[in-house]
Parts: C-alpha cells; sequence; structure tokens
C-alpha cells in the first residue's frame, strides 16, 4: 500500500476536530430543543396558533407585535437578550443556533498560539483578526436600523 | 436490466419533485396568502405551512446534491418566493441552511485535506467582514429592494451556471508573491489518476478581491456562496477544481457564521421556519446522494437551471409589484 504525502497540518487538523465537535453537540441540541418546543414541554413566548400571525411581517414588526403582546418589555428582544428567555421553548431554539454560529470562533481562538509558536505570523495573525471580527459580529454592537 | 428500472425510478422521482416545485401552484399558493393577509389570532391550520416547507426543503436537499449546488442558493429564492414567510427570516433561515451544509461537511473535507485552511484563512477574513456589512445593509434596505436585487443576483447566478467552465487542475505556471509568501500550497491524491498532485495559486489579489462582492452577497441575500467561491478559486486563482469545491464549502462556514450573527442579533430566527428547514434539507442530502448513483447530473444541472430562472423572476416581479409595477400574470 503505497504512502502519500497528503496529510493536513497540524492547526488544520486541530480546527477541524473542534468543528466536528461545535457541529455535533449544536444539531443534537437543536433537535433536543425543537422537540421540547413543538411537543409543549416547555412553553413558547409565541403560541403556536400564533405564529403564523407573525412570520410574514418584517422583522421589526414582529419584534415589537411579540414585545407588546407577549414581553412587555421596556427595550426590543434583540442582541443577547434571548438569554433571559431561555426557559421558553421556541427562544430556546437560539442556544444551538449560536452553537453552530459560535464554533468557529472557538476554532480560530484555538489554532492561534500555535500558528505563532511555528512562527507562521502572517496566518496567526489573519486567524486573529477573524477571530475579532467573529466576535464583533456576535456581539451584538454592529446593530442595524431595521427597514 | 434492474439498474435500468432503478435509473428510470429515480429519473421519474428526480422529475416529479421538480415538476411539483416549478409548478405555478407555489405561486397562486403565495398570492393567496399575501390577498388574505394573516389571520387575526389562532390559526388552527399554521402547523400546514412547517410540514409543506419540510416537504419542499427534503426535496430540495436531494436536488441539492444531484445538481451540485448548496442548499442556501435554492433555499432562499423558491422560499422567498413561494412561502408566506418575510423575507427577513427567509434569509436568516438560508444562513443556516447554508451554515449547517457546510458544518456537516467541513471537519472531513479538513481532515482529508481537501479543504485548505491556509488559502480560506484570507479569503474568509475578506469575504466574512463583507458578509456582516452585507447583512447590515439587507436588513437596513426596504424589502422590495432586497427582492429586486435578489431576484437579480438568481439571474446573474443562472448566467454563471450556463457559461462558466471548470478546470479540473489549471495550468498554473507560478506562484505569486503573495501565495508563495503566504505558503498557499498543498498536495492531495488523485484516485483516478493514481498520482500525487502538488497545486499553488496565483492571481491571489484580484481573487482575494472579488470575494469583497461575493461576501457582500452571501450577507446580503443569505444565500451562501459556493456558485461563486468555485469559479473564483478555481478558475481565476487556480487551484484545483476539488480543492477549490472542497475550500468553498468549508469556507461557508465562516462566511454564513458572521452574517448569521447579525441575523440572530437582529431576532430575524423563527425555529419553526429553520428547524423544519434544516431537518429537510439534511434527510434530502442523505437520499440525494443515494441517488446520485443513477441520476443523470445534466438533466438535474438543467432542471436546477429552470427551477432558478423561475425562483429569480418570482423575486423580480414580487419585488416590481411592491413597487406598484404589476407582472403578476407572468407568472
Amino acid at each position: 500500500m503505497s504512502h502519500h504525502n497528503t496529510q493536513a497540518t497540524e492547526e488544520q487538523v486541530q480546527y477541524a476536530a473542534i468543528l466536528e465537535k461545535g457541529m455535533f453537540a449544536g444539531l443534537a441540541l437543536m433537535i433536543i430543543a425543537f422537540a421540547l418546543y413543538v411537543l409543549g414541554v416547555l412553553p413558547p413566548v409565541v403560541p403556536l396558533n400564533e405564529i403564523s400571525t407573525y412570520w410574514s411581517t418584517p422583522v421589526h414588526d414582529y419584534l415589537v407585535a411579540i414585545n407588546t403582546n407577549f414581553l412587555h418589555w421596556d427595550h426590543l428582544p434583540t442582541g443577547w437578550s434571548w438569554m433571559h428567555l431561555l426557559g421558553y421553548g421556541d427562544f430556546l431554539n437560539f442556544l444551538p443556533v449560536a452553537i453552530l454560529s459560535g464554533v468557529t470562533i472557538l476554532c480560530y481562538i484555538v489554532i492561534t498560539p500555535g500558528l505563532f509558536a511555528r512562527k507562521d505570523k502572517a496566518m496567526a495573525f489573519m486567524a486573529m483578526a477573524e477571530a475579532v471580527i467573529l466576535t464583533l459580529a456576535a456581539s451584538g454592537v454592529l446593530s442595524v436600523s431595521g427597514h | 436490466m434492474q439498474g435500468n428500472i432503478k435509473e428510470k425510478a429515480g429519473m421519474l422521482f428526480v422529475s416529479c419533485m421538480c415538476a411539483i416545485m416549478l409548478s405555478p401552484a407555489w405561486a397562486l399558493a403565495s398570492e393567496a396568502v399575501e390577498m388574505a393577509q394573516v389571520p387575526a389570532a389562532g390559526d388552527p391550520g399554521w402547523w400546514k405551512w412547517p410540514v409543506i416547507l419540510l416537504f419542499v426543503t427534503f426535496v430540495m436537499g436531494i436536488i441539492a446534491v444531484l445538481g451540485g449546488v448548496g442548499g442556501g442558493v435554492l433555499f432562499v429564492p423558491i422560499i422567498g418566493g413561494f412561502f408566506p414567510f418575510h423575507l427577513d427570516f427567509v434569509r436568516g433561515a438560508g444562513l443556516l441552511v447554508a451554515l449547517c451544509g457546510s458544518l456537516a461537511a467541513g471537519p472531513g473535507l479538513l481532515k482529508a485535506n481537501l479543504a485548505s485552511l491556509r488559502l480560506a484563512l484570507p479569503v474568509a477574513l475578506i469575504a466574512s467582514t463583507m458578509a456582516i456589512i452585507g447583512a447590515m445593509v439587507g436588513l437596513a434596505l426596504p424589502t422590495h429592494i432586497v427582492q429586486l436585487a435578489l431576484g437579480g443576483t438568481i439571474l446573474g447566478i443562472v448566467a454563471i451556471m450556463l457559461t462558466a467552465k471548470k478546470s479540473t487542475v489549471p495550468v498554473v505556471p507560478q506562484a505569486d508573491a503573495l501565495s508563495t509568501a503566504l505558503r498557499i500550497t498543498g498536495v492531495f491524491y488523485e484516485p483516478t489518476s493514481k498520482e500525487e498532485i502538488n497545486w499553488k495559486i496565483h492571481r491571489t489579489i484580484p481573487g482575494l478581491l472579488t470575494f469583497i462582492i461575493i461576501g457582500f452577497m452571501a450577507g446580503m441575500f443569505g444565500l451562501g456562496a459556493g456558485w461563486a467561491n468555485v469559479p473564483v478559486l478555481n478558475l481565476m486563482m487556480g487551484a484545483p477544481l476539488k480543492i477549490s469545491v472542497a475550500t468553498s464549502k468549508f469556507l461557508l462556514s465562516i462566511t454564513d457564521t458572521s452574517a448569521a450573527w447579525i441575523y440572530l442579533n437582529k431576532g430575524c430566527l423563527i425555529p419553526m421556519i429553520v428547524v423544519p428547514s434544516l431537518i429537510g434539507i439534511m434527510l434530502g442530502s442523505f437520499v440525494g446522494v443515494r441517488l446520485l448513483k443513477v441520476a443523470k447530473p445534466t438533466f438535474i444541472r438543467w432542471m436546477v437551471i429552470v427551477i432558478l430562472l423561475f425562483a429569480g423572476l418570482k423575486a423580480v416581479q414580487k419585488g416590481l409589484s411592491t413597487m406598484g409595477i404589476n407582472l403578476s400574470s407572468l407568472f
């Protein structure tokens, strides 16, 4: 059997391993969270039979409506405010989405020190910059006014 | 003989699925919902749309695999055009569909050294930054403008699919200075020719600049961007086709992540739309991979082109109708 010199680099294998674990964790949690939501184990903020009232409206109108009708907060449920609603079936589903969206940040953070150690500075700085950009996007600092 | 029957059955199934998706009934369904608006309170039939969504995304997953396109590029125009969901939620779900497909494939492609992290790093830095900007712009613009631009983009994708060529192993006489400095190079084993192929890239700067546009569009429309990534990596930058396809698939996990955060923070996430879509696409992909053995790729590719053409025109029509220009008689 011939040996092919086609092995992935150390940081690539490390990145893949974290991505794989995050992906499985996120997908498994998504199925569990959705089951808890649909089966009514956890009550939703928006009742299931009223969800169709909201899904055809622009996101800003949707947020205003669910805040007015159900949450009664002094601000709209944007950014990370879903964390306060994890006890509700519908908002629990935000958690696996955050895991699936966040695992890439973790991948970059983990591979950066190794790249620096191997004096692969250009790639290390790019990995660091990517982690910063993704963290910035995740932080909710980059807000946008709705239409 | 048995293979022939299987082939015919497979083709019949795929043809039926495509015919269903191309049916004007979908257009009528979305119009009906628009006209009827939403119920004032408590709709006992609320579950119908998620069930239909599950079925349609299942079919979409099959067609995406057989047609060699990402799920995201089919998802946004079709679900946005023919379902009652607002485009804000459809784009958010589309990003997650593309993201999950990429996350599922990414680890294996990286471990097999088909997706190149060194090639993806600089590209992702540009594409993900622009995807964030694209997502912010898309959410700030009026829906009909986004709808119109989406229609134009989909028609552009159709043009790319009709004209773009592929090169299995492009000739790269010499790696350019930037790719040499960044050591963007690699080697992979090609089982068909039983040889190790050393690859390098060129035209790195123009290629990276192109990802400014690609990233922006991916974020703005939630489309995924494999349709653009692959031609740029393969034809412009000279990466072998296998490396380009695999790196593109992996790249989406980074580009779409950045835009997905913007949609998530903005609240564009309705689990009743997202989860059935993800389940449907994933199950469809599993079936699609099995049907791949019997389906005719050229036929499916043409089906995908026709579906995209129809969905693109539908998006344009919806955008124009909001502006008072009624083309509904055409569709």
